[in-house]
């Protein structure tokens, strides 16, 4: 875990005082909204239907136990029992009140958290794997280095108020669970040749309005370049970002305008400025980092296998989870497990004060104080005894959090949508909870296999439908609400952008349209190892659409 | 027809303005503008509450009666009255009052 130093503590603790009298003067009418507004969004203090919406930071999604537990006790004591954790490994209380936020906060620094740089032009959270540290197929932990730009981009004053927000992730294995490429900025930690860390660099992905992949425009940048060259392309999109039209203000129009290998070329000679400066990344200091990040001691547990080997055979439903929830440790007798939360007919992503509470004491009981928030809208315990599954399982079972549905077509990644955002045209809940209902049955997920699906209620796009293999945009059309749906979208190492499949469907229509979607693959695909996307790479849109629109896709 | 709402400024409770320009806390209770002339009384209340601090977001919104109910015509409207609608256990429609009033 990382840890705040002197000067973390201190920079907390005066922002917190800061906020807490803006607060007073405002509520005071010394402020107006105006003034205040700018104020209250570098506290990530937004303002939505019901109430004020609260985002807190979770730093690549690394959380200690005592920290859920105090997200926890903030949901029982200043909200109305539950968090809603986000696909950019954040955090959003949905109802506190304004006047309680400055006291939520000086909860929230007690124990190294904070809500800066949540909202704003700022640097967001910097996001990463949510089975970093832990994964097998790990090149190297790519937390260090998030928190290396955490520390660097924190109330950075040439970076404080950029063109639009700006979105780092980082990953550190082959596969791509960060979704590096539909980032402002992309890292994908890698080996050369020599055996040396460092990062391809991509840049001007993004989803939103205009969804685009990012470019490559470094495929090997050495570690002690990193805050040089990121740097180096903040400086270019600061100076060049567009700032007439917000729609037009992220780095990806300007990387789309410029051209990239323009824009690389730009970037390339700031980076030369800086090359070699006091920017570039001391071994100590990189080293120091990375023992924040150390490992836990993991024992010998080789009793494991045999453990659930004798569990699995007579118990489904654990079976069932060990195929879909844990993901391949690069200690053989552990696994990293995902604690879905998404239960079939539930709220994506959302968790009650009281399994926040359970689940953190699971962490010091059965995970060696680890908790992570995965983009997708899940925890995950990383380093877990494969002698201690069948008891974490139980466990889950008793606090409804065993549903065993990581990758399938109900773990659905679903922003708040028009039931609680003040920006959304349509519900994004509802949706995705009829859908869970429809497929809910275990058997058959599993006889569709892995198949993502998300779902946003605007076009801003914070449930990635874009990256969607199924994605279900929600639109207003003429007051109502209507689903457009986009296939082939995906946010791994081989991103794409999934492609609008023709007119979109009604609140009552759109879960047969999945449906239908869903036994067109079933019909068409290759066999049981082809995955819908796969089968939808290898025939295209035709099949899907006919299946839809029928008479009316041919003629178009 | 139409009915000013807000959000409160300390708690961001959503609120629409009623009899003796009170901000009420349920949509039964406001004040419908039927015409021109009312809607512009509404909306000056609302800029002087606005500047007073006393709420946030001012917003004209259009309503119909139904069943002598007072119903937003957009969705957005509807579920800022009630609530979630898929979290009925939170917003105005949790509240004891409402379950009371079926």
């Amino acid at each position: 875990m990382y840890r705040y130093d002197e000067f973390d503590h201190a920079f907390v603790k005066e922002r917190v005082a800061q906020f807490k009298d803006q607060v007073e003067r405002r509520l005071a009418g010394d402020l107006t909204e105006d003034q205040f507004k700018p104020l209250r969004l570098m506290n990530g203090v937004y303002l939505q239907l019901h109430a004020y919406m609260l985002r807190i930071a979770i730093p690549y999604g690394t959380l200690a136990p005592r920290q859920l537990r105090m997200l926890a006790h903030i949901a029982r004591n200043y909200d109305k029992g539950y968090g809603h954790f986000t696909t950019r490994q954040n955090i959003q209380f949905n109802w506190p009140a304004l006047g309680d936020i400055p006291e939520i906060l000086e909860l929230l620094a007690s124990v190294e958290m904070h809500a800066i740089q949540t909202s704003g032009n700022c640097i967001r959270n910097v996001t990463a794997d949510h089975f970093s540290g832990a994964a097998a197929d790990e090149v190297a932990d790519p937390r260090p280095y998030a928190e290396i730009l955490r520390q660097w981009s924190t109330v950075h004053p040439e970076f404080s108020y950029l063109p639009r927000k700006f979105k780092i992730a980082v990953t550190g294995a082959e596969r791509d669970r960060a979704a590096v490429q539909v980032h402002d900025i992309g890292l994908h930690l890698k080996k050369n040749e020599k055996g040396e860390l460092g990062f391809a660099v991509y840049i001007g992905g993004g989803l939103g309005r205009t969804p685009m992949v990012g470019k490559k425009v470094r495929d090997f940048l050495p570690e002690e370049d990193l805050l040089s060259y990121t740097t180096a392309i903040l400086r270019v999109y600061n100076l060049n970002g567009r700032r007439d039209n917000k729609y037009k203000a992220r780095i990806k129009i300007l990387v789309h305008e410029t051209g990239v290998e323009e824009l690389k070329a730009q970037i390339e000679q700031e980076f030369e400025h800086l090359k070699g400066g006091e920017l570039s990344l001391p071994e100590a200091d990189v080293a120091a980092i990375e023992r924040y990040f150390t490992p836990p001691a993991l024992p010998d547990r080789p009793e494991g296998e045999a453990i659930l080997s004798r569990e699995a055979a007579s118990n489904p439903g654990f079976a069932d989870w060990l195929r879909r929830n844990l993901h391949t440790h690069k200690n053989p007798d552990y696994a990293a497990v995902t604690i879905s939360l998404k239960g079939i007919g539930e709220v994506p992503g959302d968790a009650s004060a009281d399994q926040m509470d359970a689940i953190a004491g699971l962490a010091e009981e059965f995970g060696h104080d680890e908790i992570r928030v995965s983009h997708e809208q899940n925890l995950v315990l990383p380093h877990v005894a494969r002698a201690d599954l069948k008891a974490l399982f139980d466990r889950l079972v008793e606090i409804g959090l065993a549903t065993a549905n990581a990758g399938l077509v109900t773990d659905i990644i679903a922003c708040p949508g028009l039931d609680y955002c003040a920006l959304a045209n349509a519900r994004s809940i509802p949706v995705a909870q009829q859908i869970s209902q429809r497929f809910g049955d275990q058997k058959r997920q599993e006889e569709i296999g892995d198949l993502k699906l998300k779902i946003s209620g605007c076009i801003n796009a914070c449930g990635h439908h874009h990256v969607g293999h199924i994605g279900i945009l929600g639109v207003e059309k003429k007051g109502a609400e209507l689903y457009q749906i986009t296939l082939g979208g995906s946010g791994d190492e081989n991103t794409s952008i999934g492609e609008i499949i023709g007119r979109g469907f009604g609140p009552d229509e759109i879960v047969d349209a999945v449906e239908t979607l869903v036994d067109t693959y079933l019909g068409l695909r290759t066999g049981k190892e082809e995955t819908f996307l796969a089968a939808y790479r290898r025939v295209g849109a035709a099949p899907f659409k006919e299946a839809l629109y029928g008479r009316e896709a041919k003629a178009a | 027809m139409k009915l000013l709402t807000a959000n409160r400024l300390i708690d961001g409770e959503a609120v629409w303005l009623g009899e003796g320009d009170v901000w009420v806390e349920t949509i039964d209770k406001a004040v419908v503008a039927y015409d021109k002339d009312d809607e512009v009384r509404l909306s000056a209340v609302g800029l002087m509450s606005l500047n007073n601090n006393v709420v946030v977001d001012v917003n004209l919104i259009d309503v119909e009666l139904v069943d002598g109910a007072i119903r937003p015509i957009r969705l957005r409207e509807r579920i800022r009255a009630e609530g979630p609608t898929t979290h009925l256990h939170f917003g105005k429609q949790a509240r004891p009052q409402a379950a009371a009033n079926g």
